[in-house]
């Protein structure tokens, strides 16, 4: 046994990512999460529209709602819209004659559920019960008050407030991670370990054409294996697909794209499966924690937040949701567009010269 | 670079660090004939075959091979996809070097028949034996016709009737105007090639036809029963069941001609090695 031992610290100490991972990752892990996992809202982004949008701003003013948007000269759609684009996560529409009318943006289920909270407390003439706000925020607020009439309500794009609906699409983008990262990054350490990879950077063929060729069927099979994911999330879950399926077409072709790209840069790094496994398995954690699929970006701490920008399944989870839940236009998603083809750009370029290491060491004379 | 011989390597260098793994290595590989490269473990075979490849980038000297459609490599690890049938391989290689379907499959008939492998055409090529596997790498290396062909160590743990076979098809390429470089450990195949490079360490040990590298070699040899002690063990090396002794000062007719042993080209390759191990340079 001592000696198995013996050999087993060796191999350890020689395999650095593995030591790493198990010392480095579990801390830093700790921290992030630490600062991550968190379900309470503490900001609700507010557009309010109609006649009397400045009394009602002002009687929303104190936490969580934060007016951001403020149109006396607009209305219902102007709201709906603000909504429908992510802009806000509660629009009230204000009218001269009739009760103020609350909308509330269902595909922000933690949002929606604390927006709905602190509306119940402004009902009842006191706090807003189940947010949690500090000392600091109620003074700084002067309010709540008792609202002088009660609004109606009303939950759009999620009116159950339904779990699933919000996770499904988000679930796509696991999976469409899990098939373009995990299992392409064994692709070229495939190659590698059977020697093959040699015999590839000796054929004609061009590392262009052996990277598209390689990601190609995984592209396939993730798209493949997306459309099978969103019928039987439709089909079974009854999520509902409000928007233009072009629309989500181009984000999942985008994203996977990214996906893919990190599989092979990963696949490039690594000398051995079980290294790009590691890797891969280190890209994927992240981004289910942090990406916004099950704590809301909002939520996080400043420090660990911006992690959740650089992250791409963030982007796909707007486009997601915008498209699927809200009918979101292309508009307001281009951001999420442009940084995931920045992204794509930026692995695939990277993962591209990586592949020119291994398969044009010498040109020919 | 000889202006007959097309293609190959001149004055190559290639190191790691301060580990020199070729130094000053030139390597004509002329058109229509089969040209050895021999020598032990860490030699430098694998490093020239992977430079005249193109798999890797030499540190200095010049290597001349045709574009990479018309050149075709054995790496030392086979380069066949365990996880693909023997037919399938061969489809990839073929596709690969644009090939047209019938003629890919009209020649890796031929090539499968003549190696024995045809009825393991439909198997996984990870199912094969070694043997299997490697005599399936070389069909795949020069199924399109290559103007160069480099082989590393193509029969290594080949049986002797497939080793055979395995020649006739290398022999043939020669004969249709293939230039062949072939890396092997086995004296007996390099005595085959028309011309041979010894090396050890990444140097050029000694170079010609087989029967000039025999002539070459300086003074004479014996053979004795048992290892002798002394200065004389540094110069012993066994051999089947006795012992080989090199003498450098022995000129002609010196010594019991009863034990004098003409050299073979095994013999001549032991000797440079030691010739160069005695002088006292790093192995």
């Amino acid at each position: 046994m001592w000696a198995m031992i013996v050999k087993e610290f060796r191999q350890v100490r020689r395999d650095r990512r593995t030591l790493a991972m198990m010392i480095v990752l579990p801390v830093l892990l700790l921290v992030v999460l630490g600062y991550a996992a968190s379900f309470d809202v503490k900001k609700i982004t507010v557009a309010v529209s109609g006649p009397q949008a400045g009394l009602a701003a002002g009687l929303l003013r104190g936490a969580p709602f934060q007016v951001t948007v403020t149109a006396p000269g607009e209305t219902k759609d102007w709201a709906t819209n603000q909504l429908r684009d992510g802009r806000v996560e509660m629009a009230v529409v204000t009218q001269a004659d009739a009760r103020p009318q609350v909308l509330i943006d269902g595909s922000q289920l933690f949002a929606a559920r604390a927006a709905l909270a602190a509306l119940a407390g402004l009902e009842r003439g006191g706090t807003s019960a189940g947010v949690r706000t500090s000392a600091a925020e109620r003074a700084a607020a002067a309010g709540p008050v008792a609202l002088p009439v009660t609004p109606t309500v009303q939950v759009l794009y999620n009116p159950g407030l339904t779990t699933s609906d919000i996770m499904i699409p988000g679930i796509c983008g696991v999976i469409l991670v899990f098939v373009g990262t995990v299992i392409t990054s064994l692709g070229v350490v495939r190659e590698r370990q059977s020697g093959t990879l040699e015999q590839l950077a000796v054929m004609p063929l061009r590392p262009r054409d052996v990277f598209l060729g390689k990601i190609a069927p995984y592209f396939l099979v993730a798209g493949v294996d997306l459309a099978i994911i969103l019928a039987v999330g439709v089909a079974i879950f009854g999520v509902p697909f409000r928007g233009s399926p072009a629309i989500f077409a181009g984000g999942a072709l985008l994203f996977l794209f990214v996906t893919l790209g990190i599989g092979i840069l990963i696949s490039s790094v690594s000398q051995n499966s079980g290294q790009a496994i590691q890797l891969a398995m280190m890209t994927l954690l992240p981004q289910i924690l942090l990406s916004g699929l099950i704590f809301p970006v909002s939520s996080m701490a400043a420090g660990v937040r911006w992690i959740s920008y650089l992250l791409p399944l963030t982007y796909f989870n707007q486009i997601a949701r915008g498209v699927m839940l809200r009918a979101e236009p292309i508009g307001p998603l281009l951001p999420a567009f442009l940084f995931l083809a920045l992204l794509g750009a930026v692995v695939v370029t990277a993962a591209t010269l990586r592949f020119r290491r291994y398969l044009a060491p010498a040109s020919s004379s | 670079m000889s202006g007959e011989s097309a293609w190959g390597a001149a004055d190559l260098g290639v190191r790691h660090g301060a580990t020199m793994f070729l130094d000053g290595v030139t390597l004509p590989a002329p058109a229509g004939q089969v040209t050895g490269v021999v020598g032990g473990d860490g030699s430098g075979k694998t490093t020239l075959a992977r430079c005249l490849a193109g798999a890797l980038a030499p540190d200095s000297g010049e290597v001349r091979r045709p574009p990479k459609a018309r050149a075709g490599y054995l790496p030392a690890s086979s380069g066949i996809y365990p996880d693909l049938t023997v037919t399938e391989n061969l489809d990839f290689r073929a596709t690969g070097y644009g090939m047209s379907r019938q003629a890919a499959r009209e020649r890796a008939a031929e090539y499968l028949d003549r190696a024995g492998l045809a009825p393991a055409a439909g198997r996984l090529a990870g199912q094969l034996s070694g043997g299997m596997r490697r005599k399936l790498a070389v069909i795949a290396a020069m199924l399109h016709r290559p103007e160069l062909l480099i082989l590393d160590e193509p029969t290594t743990g080949v049986d002797p009737v497939s080793r055979s076979g395995l020649w006739w098809l290398i022999a043939r390429a020669a004969a249709e105007g293939c230039a062949i470089v072939l890396a092997t450990s086995y004296l007996d195949e390099a005595e085959r090639c028309a011309s041979v490079l010894v090396l050890d360490a990444g140097v050029p040990l000694a170079t010609g036809t087989p029967q000039e590298i025999v002539a070459a070699m300086p003074g004479a040899m014996y053979e004795v029963p048992a290892r002798p002690d002394g200065d004389l063990a540094a110069r012993t090396w066994r051999r089947g069941g006795r012992w080989r002794i090199w003498d450098p000062e022995a000129g002609p007719g010196a010594g019991p001609d009863s034990q004098r042993l003409l050299p073979d080209l095994a013999d001549a390759v032991t000797v440079a090695a030691l010739r160069r191990e005695l002088a006292g340079a790093p192995s």
